[in-house]
C-alpha cells in the first residue's frame, strides 16, 4: 500500500453525552474495498459519515485522497465531488426523473455542459443496468433500482472514493442481489470502497479487508477469511454467531448493542 | 341494545332496565326533530320574506347588466391585479423572511421572528391605512412605486408575507433531512442545495396552503376601498358599492360577490385536490 486513499487517525466523535466514536485509526489504500461489519450502536456508520465529513469529529483527523477533510480552511465541497456516498435510503431527488437526478449534480457542481452531463447519465444508468428507467420517477421504481440509480449518481461526478452507508439494509430480501451485483462490479474495476454492512457473503467474497467495529473501536481488522472465518475476538465471534442463528439469543442475554444508538 | 332476547351482561340488580324508548327509537326521534325545525325554518322564510322587494332591492336585471362590461374588464381586472402583485410581494419576502428563521445567525431569526408577529397579529386594514395614510404623513416626499398599484401591493404583500414565511418555513422542513445529506454528499454547497434540492420539493408540499392564502388575499384585496382609488382603480367591492349607492339598489353588491365566487369556488376547488393528491402520494 503506498499512500493510502482515505486514513482516518484518532477519530472521536461524540453526541451529547454519547461517545460514539472512541479513538479510531484506519487506512484504506487505492483500490481495496474494506467492508466494516459490527453490531448496531457499534460507531460503523458514524465513522463512514466522518469520512465526508457528514459529521464532524470531535477529535481526530480524516485524509481522502492527501487532502485533509478536518482542516478547518479545506473547501469541503470539493472534496467531497471526489467521495461519492450511497446511503441506506437511497435519498434520490423525488421531484426529479431518473435522468435528471444524474444531471442536475454534474451540471450544478462540475458546471458540465447540458449534452455532456446527459451523456455521462446514460452511460452509468447503463452501467447499473437501468437505461431504460431514465424519464422514471423514483417513486415509481423498486427499493433495488433506486439504489442502482443512487450508485448511478455518485458514479457520475467521477468519484474516486464510493462509501455505502448499509445499501442494502433498507431492500426486501430478493431486491439485494441486483445492488450487490453492482457494487461487485465496482469493485472489480479497481474502485476505492468503504462499505458498511450487514452481507456476509458480499463481505467474504468481494472485500479485501473486513473491520470489525463495536463499542466505538475497531477490534478485529483483517482479511475476511481471518475475521469471519476464525475470528480472533470473542466478541467477533459472538457478533458473527449472532448473525448467523439469531434464533439462539435469550431473553435478557447481555449483548453488545448499546441502547439509544443507531447504525 | 337492539336485541332485547339477549339476557343482561351483568345481573338485574346491578343494570336495571331503563324504562321508556330504547335507544333506536330516540335516535330516530332525534333525527326526525331535526329535519322538522329545517323544514320549519325554510317554510317560515320563504311565508315571511317579501320576495318581491328582495328580488327588487338585490336582482334588477337591467341594473346587472348595467354594471357589464366594467365589472367584469375594469373591476374583477383590477381585483385579479392586486392579489397577484401583493401576492408576489409576499413570496418573495416571505421566502426571504423564512430563510432568515432558518438562519444559524441569531439576530436574523430574532428579525424574522419579530416580523412574523407583528404582521400576523395587526389586522389587514390597519397595514392598508398605515401603507395608505401613516407613510406618505411620515415621510413626506417618498413615493411607492406605482402609485395605487405598488402601494395595495405593498400593503398585501407585507401581510401575506408574514403568513408564508411559516408556510415556507414548515415546508423546508418537511423535506427529509436526507435530501440535504444526499445533496451534500455529492458536492453541493449549501445554498446551491437549498435552491436546487430542498425549495423544489417544499414548495410542492406547501402548494396547497400558498393557493389558499391567494384565495384570502384576493378577498382581502377588497380593502383597498380604504385607500381612495381613482374610478379606474376601483375593484370589485368598491365599484360595487359605488354603484349601489348610486343605483340606491343592492343588485351590484351581490354581482359583485358572484364575481368573488367566480374566482375563489374554482381555486378553492384546485386546493383540495391538490390536497387529496398529496394524501395518495403520503400512502
Amino acid at each position: 500500500m503506498s499512500r493510502p486513499e482515505i486514513r482516518v487517525s484518532g477519530l472521536h466523535k461524540s453526541f451529547g453525552d454519547n461517545h460514539v466514536l472512541r479513538g479510531v485509526d484506519l487506512e484504506i489504500g487505492r483500490g481495496e474495498v474494506v467492508c466494516v461489519i459490527g453490531p448496531s450502536g457499534s460507531g460503523k456508520s458514524t465513522l463512514l459519515r466522518c469520512v465526508n465529513l457528514l459529521e464532524e469529529p470531535t477529535r481526530g483527523r480524516v485524509f481522502v485522497g492527501g487532502v485533509e477533510l478536518t482542516d478547518p480552511d479545506v473547501d469541503i465541497d470539493a472534496v467531497r465531488r471526489r467521495i461519492g456516498m450511497v446511503f441506506q435510503q437511497f435519498n434520490l431527488f423525488p421531484h426529479l426523473t431518473v435522468a435528471e437526478n444524474l444531471t442536475l449534480p454534474q451540471r450544478r457542481v462540475l458546471k458540465r455542459g447540458k449534452a455532456e452531463a446527459a451523456k455521462v447519465a446514460a452511460e452509468n444508468l447503463e452501467r447499473v443496468g437501468l437505461a431504460e428507467k431514465a424519464d422514471a420517477y423514483p417513486s415509481s421504481l423498486s427499493g433495488g433500482q433506486q439504489q442502482r440509480v443512487a450508485i448511478a449518481r455518485a458514479l457520475a461526478m467521477d468519484p474516486e472514493v464510493m462509501l455505502f452507508d448499509e445499501p442494502t439494509s433498507a431492500l426486501d430480501p430478493e431486491l439485494v442481489g441486483d445492488v450487490l451485483a453492482v457494487m461487485r462490479m465496482l469493485a472489480d474495476e479497481g474502485m476505492t470502497m468503504m462499505v458498511v454492512t450487514h452481507e456476509m457473503g458480499f463481505a467474504r467474497e468481494v472485500a479485501d479487508r473486513v473491520v470489525f467495529m463495536d463499542g466505538g473501536v475497531i477490534v478485529e481488522d483483517g482479511s475476511p477469511e481471518q475475521v469471519i472465518g476464525a475470528p480472533r475476538h470473542e466478541r467477533t465471534r459472538h457478533f458473527l454467531s449472532r448473525l448467523l442463528d439469531p434464533a439462539a439469543a435469550e431473553v435478557g442475554e447481555k449483548t453488545s448493542d448499546r441502547v439509544g444508538t443507531s447504525g | 341494545m337492539a336485541d332485547t332476547e339477549k339476557p343482561p351482561l351483568r345481573p338485574e340488580g346491578l343494570q336495571p332496565r331503563k324504562k321508556g324508548l330504547t335507544r333506536r327509537q330516540k335516535q330516530r326521534l332525534s333525527r326526525g326533530v331535526q329535519y322538522a325545525v329545517f323544514v320549519a325554518a325554510v317554510a317560515a322564510f320563504a311565508v315571511a320574506a317579501d320576495w318581491g322587494r328582495l328580488r327588487n332591492q338585490f336582482a334588477q336585471a337591467d341594473i346587472a347588466e348595467r354594471m357589464f362590461p366594467d365589472v367584469i374588464t375594469l373591476a374583477l381586472k383590477n381585483t385579479v391585479l392586486y392579489t397577484v402583485t401583493g401576492f408576489t410581494v409576499g413570496l418573495v419576502l416571505g421566502m426571504v423572511i423564512a430563510l432568515m428563521r432558518l438562519s444559524s445567525v441569531g439576530p436574523y431569526r430574532w428579525l424574522a421572528g419579530i416580523y412574523i408577529e407583528i404582521f400576523r397579529g395587526l389586522p389587514a386594514l390597519l397595514i392598508f391605512i398605515f401603507i395608505g395614510v401613516a407613510v406618505p404623513l411620515a415621510f413626506p416626499g417618498t413615493e411607492i412605486v406605482g402609485g395605487t398599484y405598488g402601494q395595495v401591493a405593498l400593503a398585501l404583500g407585507l401581510v401575506a408575507a408574514a403568513y408564508m414565511a411559516e408556510t415556507i418555513r414548515a415546508g423546508i422542513q418537511a423535506v427529509p433531512r436526507g435530501q440535504m445529506e444526499a445533496a451534500r454528499s455529492l458536492g453541493f454547497s449549501p445554498a446551491r442545495a437549498m435552491v436546487s434540492v430542498i425549495i423544489p420539493q417544499a414548495f410542492r408540499i406547501i402548494l396547497p396552503p400558498l393557493t389558499n392564502e391567494l384565495v384570502l388575499l384576493f378577498k382581502d384585496s377588497s380593502l383597498v376601498l380604504f385607500l381612495g382609488v381613482t374610478l379606474e382603480e376601483r375593484e370589485l367591492s368598491k365599484f360595487g358599492r359605488d354603484l349601489a349607492s348610486q343605483t340606491a339598489n343592492s343588485t351590484p353588491i351581490l354581482v359583485a360577490g358572484l364575481c368573488y365566487l367566480l374566482i375563489t369556488i374554482p381555486l378553492g376547488l384546485v386546493v383540495r385536490r391538490m390536497e387529496a393528491k398529496a394524501q395518495e402520494a403520503v400512502k
